[in-house]
């Protein structure tokens, strides 16, 4: 890590923002030496709940978040929030308003909003996201918010960093929660009807408690997100623990007879008025110590770390790879060879890769011959 | 109506917003009670269809605000919209608190709106490194931001 980099390091860790600005953008840019930055800050994290929010455009996540921040404040408490919109595939621009709606907080330091964009790379945000996360942990947040749109696996990846997901839902959605169904019905942690004062808010709620029965009867839905849990064969273990936690959970359906699962508890909320905050807050801490009591938590940390390690290999190999097409005469002549009828994408894929599979066999000859020297 | 444009600080003409996922970060400010904010729109539009980020800040804020948001965004460029003749005052602060955070050097800050031509120098003085002001073509501001943008 050169000079300057380490002396970002030391200013964000002493709490300078604007330290942590400079090193989020870094994150953002895959800025040279970015690597090193973020593999210095975790040391330094883990002290912070993270807790990711999305729903449908309008359905009111940015007010909520604001109200969120404000009163996690008035509790003492310091607050990160990393906002995320689209951008423009074709321009790459994109107008980045979740801010606009914050205003509870404005004017207070110890809340750091950071507006991001989906700038339209491979799978790259949920990383970047991960690790702005990295940086504003370390940095002493409390409290880190990531508010998405819901719209795809892009952003079901995203909230995944955050270790409980509030999903919202507009009252009036009606057939809508039925698309609700797929995907995100599954990482939902809490389930918030915001805009309860409207017209239509009891019968959403009364259709998302339906769809959580149907899903705990069948075996699927809400108990879906902890498939890890059941994978690793540790949920069995730590049965009874967290009985009285589920069990009090007042917006919950009370028939959550195994124990072992979390049944997402759904809170009204009005959140212009800051309505049900409390409730939700609430609700989040109680599937934070839900995770804790019930070993869940480690397990999810470390299917996290798994997929982060995976990704960034992966992201390691492609730029490998990307070199190595390169050298093969790049990969728009090789197109254009496929094209004219020459050849085919699955030989040029196994001409590229040959040598690459060639020299890793090599290597492992290798290890393996100096562990037997050894 | 012509804009200033100060070429003094300016070095380094660099090709922005391509490359290594670099893309020019914006903040579109109105401060103050001032409540037109058709200007601002449009530019910040203009920004985002030229690749920008855009970050709005909405209506009515303190300096203190933009202040707060210009240093958590990391923005390489502030844009000011003042159209209530209040930017003697206010221009100043938000200087001020750019300058508090370390942020004051390696922000490219523009001031947009109705300023009278005597009121012009002391904002550069300030720091503001142009001011458009009615008539500007949309494209001039874009392409000065594209070549003054701040390298970091």
């Amino acid at each position: 890590m050169n000079a300057d980099d380490q002396d970002l390091l030391d200013a964000l860790l002493e709490g300078h923002h604007r330290a942590l600005a400079r090193i989020i953008s870094k994150i953002e840019n895959r800025a040279p030496g970015y690597r090193d930055l973020v593999s210095e800050l975790y040391a330094h994290t883990g002290n912070a709940d993270v807790i990711g929010i999305t729903g449908s455009p309008g359905a009111g996540k940015s007010t909520l978040v604001d109200k969120l921040a404000e009163t996690y404040r008035e509790r003492g408490e310091t607050v990160g929030i990393i906002a995320i919109d689209p951008s423009s595939p074709f321009t790459g621009g994109a107008v980045l308003g979740d801010r606009i709606r914050m205003a509870s907080t404005i004017g207070d330091m110890d809340v750091f909003v950071r507006s991001m964009s989906a700038r339209g790379t491979l799978g790259g945000l949920s990383t970047a996201t991960a690790d702005a996360v990295k940086a504003m942990d370390a940095f002493g947040k409390d409290k880190i918010i990531i508010e998405t749109v819901g719209a795809g696996q892009n952003e079901v990846d995203i909230v995944r960093t955050a270790d409980t997901v509030a999903v919202l839902v507009p009252p009036g959605s009606g057939d809508s929660v039925q698309t609700l169904k797929a995907g995100i019905l599954e990482i939902a942690d809490v389930f918030v009807v915001n805009k309860a004062d409207r017209d239509g808010a009891d019968r959403t709620v009364q259709e998302l408690q339906e769809m959580l029965h149907i899903g705990a009867d069948v075996g699927f839905g809400g108990a879906g997100h902890h498939g890890a849990d059941a994978m690793a064969g540790t949920g069995a273990s730590s049965d009874g623990n967290n009985g009285s936690d589920s069990d009090n959970d007042n917006g919950s359906p009370d028939d959550a007879n195994d124990l072992d699962d979390w049944m997402p508890p759904i809170v009204e909320t009005v959140a212009t008025k800051g309505t049900g905050v409390d409730t939700f807050i609430d609700e989040l801490a109680a599937h934070k110590s839900f995770l804790v009591d019930s070993g869940t938590h480690a397990e999810k940390v470390r299917q996290r770390y798994a997929e982060e390690i995976r990704t960034l290999l992966r992201e390691d190999v492609n730029a490998l790879l990307e070199d190595e097409l390169e050298s093969a005469g790049g990969v728009d002549e090789l197109a254009e060879a496929v094209r004219t009828g020459e050849t085919d994408p699955y030989a040029i894929a196994n001409d590229v890769l040959t040598p690459v599979a060639d020299c890793l066999s090599e290597a492992d000859i290798e290890a393996v011959q100096a562990e037997f020297d050894s | 109506m012509s804009s200033e444009q100060d070429e003094e600080s300016q070095s380094q003409p660099q090709s922005h917003g391509q490359g290594e996922g670099r893309s020019i970060r914006c903040l579109v400010a109105k401060v103050g009670l001032d409540g037109h904010d058709r200007g601002a729109h449009v530019i910040s539009r203009a920004f985002r269809d030229a690749g920008f980020e855009v970050i709005y800040s909405g209506l009515h804020k303190a300096p203190d605000e933009i202040v707060q948001a210009a240093v958590q965004e990391d923005v390489d460029v502030l844009g000011i919209s003042i159209l209530s003749g209040a930017h003697d005052t206010l221009v100043p602060k938000i200087m001020d608190g750019l300058e508090e955070y370390g942020a004051r050097e390696d922000t490219l800050v523009l001031v947009g709106g109705v300023i009278p031509e005597e009121d012009r120098p002391e904002l550069k003085e300030e720091g503001v490194a142009a001011i458009f002001g009615p008539g500007t073509s949309i494209e001039e501001t874009i392409e000065f931001v594209r070549e003054n943008a701040p390298e970091r």
